[in-house]
């Protein structure tokens, strides 16, 4: 297998780098996962550093540091790892504690950088980081090829369905920018994401540390043909750009809007608009998947009715048509008793609402999770009670295989099935990231216990 | 290797939405969610940009109806006039309540004291904690983003604070999806930041696109400066200067406006917002490190306020 057959090697996106188009411009996701030892924060660094995302006194604080600590000997090297550190504890300790949310943009897009810790918690921290991650890029040191935590970074990866996979082999720079070991490693990962079934990865030669194809491209590396990952994560797909035109219309109910008595004063101030608003009825909510015009049919959850949108609005804004992510208000034809929790989808697409419910768990708390255990479910805007009827196994992270357990404990994955107070319109997790997943809450202190994604073909009736 | 990309992307979605529209798409879905999920949201306003761009996020989320909550203002006494004359024609506009809890009452009472650099930033806590326990307010509403400070990048877009309002940031939530987890005890109450994921220059384009009105401070215009650590601050009753440092009138603007002691101007010729999206574009100094004397006093600066409670 060679590099280019791994990498996308193609900018897809057509959108113009114009600057008076910025605001056209969209917004990628991604995550980092790997350890310190992996060369992560300085990977981290070196993307702001070089896609001139750092401003002066942020480097000058960074220059400083690295003097006092003697970096890079005389010559004035910048540990650009230094620029990534967030809390005292991890400056005092050289270690990343928590997930750290950084922001760039480059003439093609706008950048969220969740950078996530690979040593203390690392499933917590993978899950939070990777949930909403339109990418996430794994590290690899290139000296050492793949490690079981490569194997267990790339397991969760999938089962959080992660649209694209970037493995960056970094310390390209330490094994002579030899193409025999990067051609090595890609065969190891081959074979990994054959066995796990793992689709859409790249991996690319980099050196965080001199700065080889991360943003510039390597003059040592003229065997590797692909972009180098900056140009990646300019041309990969949004989750939302991949969204199907088909994909059903839902509308998690947040709020039902009644403001007669309590309108707005720039619209109480005419009487004509105020009085249009006598019977108002607006369904708040971020549409979590598809799209919804004036005159659709939906059907609602609880109670099945079937019913049509008589209005969208975003704002003081009336709209024709709405898709996901937006936040909307909706307007039915006929008046429902809707409250928060309630579903509105397109009609004869809604899920059989389901109280008996299969999940993988990603546990995250001390505390571990055993049969019988009341939980509290959250899911899009409702809340119920669930009772643990079992602990169906755990997760072997190296070959994804499901061995008997009973019992969860903290980073572990694994499979329970949960017996809901009331019975919930889930969708499946492989066909809805935000309607197919679910948080444990511990019913007392409130803590979130688990991330949980829906895995239908588990179900079972009562 | 199959490339997951490609194979979908003939029935991908032609809907797209721009970098603003996702951003503020997301900030009224987070407001949404606290109002529905909390008993006694607040807004702390402080008619600084971030906090109105908050504000009209949230007369957004709940149009035609008006905004759900009321507003806190934790006034340093050291305030801009121009600020709090803004501040009060905002709350009468959209019809809301306003809380000032007042530091200057505090240190009339004696129960705070001045500190010997005159900076009030730091004194403005307690008042803050006392008001959210005396509203009995389970949500308190911030305008912070994440890229400010290297603290806030590690904060909860819904972050829990005990009840000394102590932030553990070792000891977070996790956030996942868009699920928010706001569950609390009695005296626990939450802190909720819809703006976490936007940066300055998200804040002036969204200003600009909007036509969101905002205090003068923000524009440029002819001031008495001197020049003090780096920074131009302004001549006022509470920021005087030493008699080495020498007074001249400049063309200036704030890129934040804080407590006047501690707030520096920049020099600058945007005169519109339009001319501010552009300088901000191209500045080489962050917000916070250009204008803001309390986040230099130590690297750790912001750190330590969150965790006693600061916002």
């Amino acid at each position: 297998m060679s590099a280019q057959e791994i990498s996308a090697g193609t900018t897809a996106s057509g959108t113009a780098a114009s600057g008076t188009l910025e605001a056209a411009r969209g917004l990628f996701r991604f995550a980092t996962a790997g350890s310190v030892d992996d060369g992560k924060s300085t990977l981290v660094g070196r993307l702001l550093h070089d896609s001139k995302s750092v401003l002066v006194d942020q480097l000058e604080a960074v220059a400083r540091t690295s003097a006092e600590r003697g970096f890079g000997g005389d010559e004035g090297g910048l540990d650009l790892a230094l620029l990534t550190d967030g809390l005292r504890a991890e400056r005092e300790q050289g270690i990343t504690i928590d997930v750290a949310y950084r922001y760039f943009s480059t003439a093609e897009r706008s950048f969220i950088l969740a950078d996530c810790p690979g040593h203390v918690q690392y499933t917590r921290n993978m899950v939070t980081g990777a949930a909403t991650a339109d990418a996430v890029i794994v590290l690899i040191d290139a000296r050492h090829g793949v490690l079981e935590q490569t194997r267990r970074h790339l397991s969760v990866v999938e089962l959080l369905r992660v649209p694209n996979v970037i493995v960056a082999v970094n310390k390209i720079d330490l094994v002579d920018y030899s193409q025999q070991v990067f051609d090595d490693i890609l065969g190891q990962l081959a074979t990994i994401t054959r066995e796990l079934n793992l689709s859409g990865i790249h991996a690319i030669p980099v050196s965080a540390l001199v700065g080889d194809n991360v943003v510039q491209r390597s003059e040592h590396t003229d065997w590797y043909q692909g972009p180098t990952l900056l140009e990646l994560l300019e041309s990969l797909p949004a989750i939302d750009e991949l969204q199907a035109a088909d994909d059903p219309f839902r509308l998690p109910v947040q709020y039902v809007l009644r403001p007669q008595g309590a309108l707005a004063p720039s619209v109480a101030a005419d009487p004509a608009t105020a009085d249009s608003l006598r019977d108002y009825r607006g369904y708040l909510g971020q549409i979590s998947s598809g799209s919804i015009s004036v005159g659709d049919a939906v059907e609602l959850y609880p109670g099945g009715f079937k019913t049509t949108v008589t209005g969208i609005a975003i704002a003081d804004k009336k709209v024709a048509t709405a898709f996901a992510p937006q936040s909307v208000a909706l307007e039915l034809a006929d008046q429902f008793d809707l409250a928060r929790g309630a579903v509105i989808a397109a009609a004869g697409t809604l899920s059989e609402p389901v109280n008996n419910l299969s999940g993988e768990l990603f546990w995250l708390d001390p505390r571990p999770l055993v049969a019988g255990q009341r939980l509290l479910l959250k899911t899009g805007t409702v809340t119920t009670q669930v009772i643990v009827s079992a602990i169906e196994g755990r997760r072997n992270l190296d070959t994804l295989a499901i061995d008997p357990a009973d019992k969860l404990e903290i980073n572990d994955i694994g499979h329970a099935s949960l017996r809901l107070a009331a019975a919930v319109p889930i969708d499946d997790y492989a066909q809805n990231r935000r309607s197919g997943a679910f948080l444990l809450i511990h019913p007392q202190d409130g803590a979130t216990l688990a991330a949980g994604i829906h895995t239908a073909q588990n179900d079972f009736a009562i | 290797m199959s490339n997951l990309t490609s194979s979908d992307a003939s029935k991908a979605s032609p809907n797209h939405l721009s970098l603003l529209d996702t951003l503020e798409s997301e900030a009224i879905h987070i407001i949404r969610e606290v109002v529905a999920e909390f008993e006694r949201p607040v807004l702390l306003f402080s008619g600084g940009k971030d906090s109105v761009v908050v504000l009209h996020l949230a007369a957004k989320a709940f149009y035609p109806g008006k905004v759900p909550f009321p507003v806190l203002h934790v006034d340093t006494g050291h305030n801009f006039p121009e600020v709090i004359d803004f501040r009060d024609r905002t709350v009468d506009r959209l019809g809301l309540k306003l809380v000032v809890a007042s530091v200057q009452d505090y240190i009339d009472r004696g129960i705070l004291f001045e500190r010997p650099d005159g900076t009030r930033n730091p004194l403005q806590t307690l008042p803050l904690l006392d008001a959210i326990t005396e509203g009995k307010y389970d949500a308190v509403f911030g305008g912070a983003r994440r890229d400010e400070d290297k603290a806030r990048a590690k904060e909860r877009i819904i972050s829990l604070r005990d009840e000394f309002g102590q932030w553990d940031p070792r000891n977070q939530r996790p956030e996942l999806w868009n699920l928010y987890n706001g569950r609390h005890l009695p005296g626990q109450h939450v802190r909720a930041f819809p703006i976490s994921n936007w940066t300055e220059l998200d804040i002036w384009r969204y200003i600009e696109r909007e036509g969101i009105e905002l205090p003068p401070l923000y524009l440029a215009h002819e001031r008495e400066v001197y020049r003090r650590d780096g920074m131009w601050r302004a001549v006022g009753p509470v920021s005087m200067p030493e008699p080495n440092e020498t007074v001249e009138t400049r063309l200036v603007r704030y890129r934040t406006v804080g407590d006047m002691s501690c707030t520096g101007a920049v020099e600058s010729h945007a005169v519109s917002i339009a001319d501010v999206v552009i300088e901000v574009a191209a500045s080489t100094l962050t917000e916070r490190g250009a204008t803001r004397a309390d986040d230099r006093i130590s690297e750790a600066a912001m750190e330590d306020r969150k965790k006693e409670g600061y916002f």
